[in-house]
């Protein structure tokens, strides 16, 4: 591992403007905005697995969007091997045309992400087209005959003129992986890449993303809500609530000895492996509140089991709890 | 490779399957397909032409003959065999319709793709536009334009006005429909991947848009024929047709003003009309048809297995 990160964000935020009606443009409302990712920071090291985790709408795939140039950030900064992504290359930035050949995103849901009047040979071989590689017919079949066996499906040639319709939701998502591993990436952003398939299927892709990161090295944001596939998955983890990293950690840290309280809750809420680590459940009360209007002080504070007053005023920022453990709780800052 | 032609073999077979379950498509495509053999093959279908005149054994010419004197339909007023203007008319009239209607389509498509995707002051500019042309009728305005340019004595021929008038003013609904199809598929993931994977405007309307947009725009393009044939033989009605190559509007033009129905001479006059009913009916059809065939949502789940297989149809299960 060297020291340096293969992606960092600073001061990450993403907002997005709520559209106003002409009445509302009429009496110069304030423009009001969504702030899906409201100042993340965090550093991913090479050949690292970071899980990104928290419930739904808190903001994890407005991340991965925005670190691969698919929404506009709003302020921060995002470095890819120590320099700036910015729109063209440059000194010291690396352009999006470049990071995109660099870092591949899985997305979400592999019955949407696959163009329905393509070819897997044309999805697959299409980041090689786009990025003006491996021009011959011949090396082309080749590193799409890679690609595909690589991510299991075998024989290649029996995938080549098929239509993603004729494929399983599992062999659409080993499509979309092999597809991101045709360029040979250093970064692999996943976004849920298992929460639309059968469950039966989950562990297969899962082995399958972890067999390549081992051998290939990669560097993975591994995005999910279900705790349970991350002690496996990953390294470190980030939890997110409402736009913001409120914990990060050591997997093992943060799963045995977790600091805030709602990771503690999301924790006691996930299926323990082990029933006898079970610990009593925190069952949260309340809505996630809308991120167009966050509580005052600490974002949490409304929902929060052991809130005090302090809670409603003060916005915790991360405090470091040893070397590779942060939190964002007042009740830490002492 | 071979393989993409064996692909896309198999894609037309399965078309041809789906196809001709439906009686009405058949229907269609056929009269439109002997409506353009017709046109193809006029010299090898009448031993006369257009400009003959039909004479008597005493040399006098045949004028108002009934198809009864004269096979198959009939003469006209100077004596013009009308089965010979018809299937040459049928040349006209079928060109002037599939080029004024590939270019609004193609001239449709194109803005609407450009307004949709790229949105902002482009759109609000073809949308403007589009809202124009909409609100001002196009028959009169068509004629206006046509007889102007008429009169302006540019060296183009009457047809090529024709074409391009009709053309470049009957693309806006084209432009509406292709545009907010172009919405919805931009938004959609397989092209939020495109992106990711550093692909350019040109690479994703070309590889991503177009594809799902093909169905559409061949369906309107059928659709469109029969709207562009059907004002082709208006404005040619109208006397804007070229009278020097007559289409079945200028054929219906001049059985009008020359007394065609006092003379009772119905074989000159309901030919022509059937004819425009013939292919506009059987681009309406035949559009309707693919239409429905091409909704996505009809297409095949790969639950269904291949063709083998055999499906649990509803009158199986009694259900
Ligand atoms: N394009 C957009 N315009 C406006 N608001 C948006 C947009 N995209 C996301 N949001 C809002 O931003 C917030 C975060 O959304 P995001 O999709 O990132 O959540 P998520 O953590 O990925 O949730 P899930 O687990 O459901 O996928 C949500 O409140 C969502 O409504
Ligand atoms: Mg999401």
């Amino acid at each position: 591992m060297t020291p340096n990160p293969i992606l960092e964000a600073r001061e990450l935020h993403t907002y997005f403007l709520v559209p106003q009606s002409p009445f509302e443009a009429l009496m110069r409302r304030p423009h009001l905005s969504v702030k899906a990712v409201d100042g993340v920071s965090f550093a991913l090291m090479r050949g690292e697995t970071l899980a990104i985790v928290g419930e739904s709408g808190c903001g994890k795939t407005t991340i991965a969007r925005t670190l691969i140039g698919l929404e506009a950030k709003t302020k921060g900064e995002i470095l890819f091997d120590g320099k700036e992504v910015a729109l063209r290359d440059g000194q010291t930035a690396i352009g999006l045309k470049h990071l995109r050949q660099r870092a591949q995103m899985i997305f979400q849901d592999p019955y949407e992400s696959l163009n329905p009047r393509a070819t897997i040979f044309d999805i697959v071989a299409e980041p090689l087209v786009v990025h003006g590689l491996a021009k011959g017919e011949r090396e082309r079949t080749a590193a799409v005959t890679t690609a595909l066996e690589d991510a299991g499906l075998r024989p290649a040639e029996h995938y080549f003129m098929r239509y993603p319709y004729e494929l399983s939701g599992g062999q659409r998502q080993r499509v979309v992986i092999a597809s991101a591993l045709v360029l040979q990436p250093e970064l692999l952003i996943a976004d849920e890449p298992v929460s639309m398939l059968d469950v039966s299927i989950r562990a297969e892709i899962l082995n399958l993303l972890r067999d390549l990161r081992q051998k290939r090295g990669i560097s993975v944001i591994f995005i999910t809500h279900d705790l349970s596939t991350v002690a496996y998955f990953a390294d470190r983890i980030a939890v997110m609530y409402l736009g913001r990293i409120v914990e990060i950690g050591l997997t093992r840290e943060v799963l045995r000895d977790p600091q805030h309280p709602y990771t503690k809750a999301l924790l006691s809420v996930a299926p323990a492996p082990n029933p006898r680590l079970r610990r009593k459940r925190v069952i949260l009360q309340g809505e996630t509140p809308n991120p167009i209007n966050l509580p005052s002080g600490c974002r949490f504070h409304p929902r929060c089991p052991v809130a005090f007053d302090q809670c409603k005023i003060k916005d915790p920022q991360l405090t470091v709890l040893s070397e590779t453990h942060q939190a964002a709780c007042l009740l830490l800052e002492k | 490779m071979s393989d993409h032609w064996k692909l896309f073999l198999r894609n037309l077979s399965e078309f041809w399957k789906a196809f001709r379950r439906n009686k009405l498509g058949l229907v269609g495509g056929f009269l439109i397909l002997t409506a353009l053999l017709a046109a193809i093959f006029a010299p090898a279908l009448t031993p006369h032409s257009a400009v003959d005149i039909m004479r008597d054994s005493n040399g006098r010419a045949l004028t108002f003959a009934s198809p009864a004197t004269h096979s198959p339909l009939g003469t006209d007023d100077a004596g013009h065999d009308i089965w010979a203007l018809l299937i040459y008319g049928a040349r006209i009239s079928l060109m002037v319709g599939f080029l004024a209607g590939f270019i609004s389509m193609f001239v449709g498509s194109s803005l609407g793709i450009i307004a949709g995707y790229f949105g902002g002051a482009v759109d609000t500019l073809v949308m403007r536009v589009t809202d124009i042309l909409m609100v001002i009728p196009d028959l009169p305005l068509m004629l206006v334009l046509v007889a102007t340019i008429r009169q302006m004595d540019l060296k183009v021929s009457p047809l090529s006005v024709l074409i391009l008038v009709i053309g470049l003013l009957y693309w806006t609904s084209a432009a509406r429909l292709i545009r907010s199809q172009t919405l919805t598929i931009k938004e959609r993931q397989f092209v939020a991947r495109a992106r990711a994977i550093g692909a350019g405007h040109w690479h994703i309307i070309r590889k991503h848009i177009l594809p799902q947009l093909m169905p559409l725009i061949v369906t309107n393009t059928v659709l469109i024929l029969s709207t562009a044939i059907l004002i082709e033989s208006g404005l040619a009605f109208l006397g804007l047709g070229d009278p020097t190559q007559p289409s079945w509007g200028t054929m219906l033009n001049f059985a009008f003003s020359r007394s065609a129905i006092s003379n009772g001479a119905w074989w000159f006059y309901l030919p022509p009309g059937i004819a425009i009913l013939w292919v506009s009916l059987g681009c309406i059809l035949l559009g309707n048809v693919l239409e429905e065939m091409m909704n996505p949502r009809l297409t095949a789940h790969y639950l269904e297995g291949d063709k083998g297989m055999i499906a649990i149809t509803d009158k199986e299960t009694g259900l």
